[in-house]
């Protein structure tokens, strides 16, 4: 396998999508290829990052905003 | 004891406005952090919020059930913030082409790929890095953005996020690669810089 063929399919190789004969040469080329290796722990680290990070919670005055909008607007339809 | 999803659309159907407010609570956390990462501005992400809620109410009563209640709401959450992006100019429209975020070790043309720290670490999960992070996913198009969002953040499956945005599994999981590819290309850049000189922050 080649490194371009084994970058294609890392997605599915992360999301354990892969069929298990290629999941077997792709982690055989990860073994003796270290940027390949790399690449894919690299990659996974952006997902993890991404969930990590997070994201700020609703404000109480934009839940309360919303509560008195809907209220206003519904009680017409 | 909560009452299911579909006991509260049929409530509100039924004319029980407390049974909406329910289902408003349960779920405007996820719909505003889906708002705030799709258009970055709380102003913006507070209007998407209640248009949607409000295209709730009013869709419900032919709502039939056919797909799960959370999935419709999301599907109109994503069309409402999409509509908005839309009418922005600064929105990047394309994505470049896959062969620039993968590497080239095998023609050597690049200066040696590097291992990130473990997670979770402080230095990866600076207030710098984050707002790195957030200016990367802000270079995806749209259609990128979302997918990434639905699937990696808010953890939808591919056939969940291929319903909730009208397109095919196999639709997800390619823009999904391509998103992840380019935001994993972003971070190395950052990232390698930052290894390079030793991952020294100056303190807050």
């Amino acid at each position: 396998m080649k490194c371009q063929e084994i970058l294609e399919k890392l997605s599915e190789y992360i999301d354990g999508e892969l069929d298990p004969k290629l999941c077997q040469d792709l982690e055989a080329h990860m073994e003796d290829c270290h940027p390949c290796l790399i690449f894919v722990n690299t990659l996974k680290k952006t997902i993890i990052l991404y969930q990590f990070a997070g994201c700020e919670p609703l404000p109480k005055e934009v839940h309360l905003r919303l509560h008195d909008y809907l209220k206003k607007e519904c009680q017409g339809c | 004891m909560d009452l299911t999803d579909q006991a509260l659309v049929e409530k509100t159907k039924s004319g029980d406005y407390q049974a909406f407010e329910a289902l408003v609570n349960r779920y405007e956390g996820k719909v505003y952090r889906l708002s705030m990462r799709m258009l970055r501005n709380q102003q913006d992400a507070e209007d998407a919020l209640q248009e949607t809620f409000l295209q709730v109410y009013r869709g419900l009563e032919n709502f039939e059930g056919r797909s799960m209640f959370s999935t419709w709401l999301f599907r109109l959450a994503t069309n409402v913030c999409l509509m908005k992006i839309r009418h922005r100019e600064t929105e990047p429209q394309h994505l470049l082409p896959l062969e620039d975020y993968l590497p080239r070790h095998e023609e050597g043309e690049q200066p040696p790929i590097q291992d990130w720290p473990d997670l979770p670490d402080e230095a990866l999960l600076s207030k710098e890095s984050r707002a790195k992070m957030l200016a990367a996913l802000e270079k995806l198009p749209a259609e990128y953005r979302l997918v990434f969002i639905l699937r990696d953040i808010e953890g939808f499956s591919n056939a969940e996020a291929g319903e909730t945005l009208g397109i095919s599994v196999a639709a997800v999981k390619s823009r999904l690669h391509r998103a992840r590819l380019a935001l994993r290309g972003v971070l190395a850049e950052y990232f390698d810089k930052k290894i390079r000189k030793g991952f020294k922050e100056k303190g807050p």
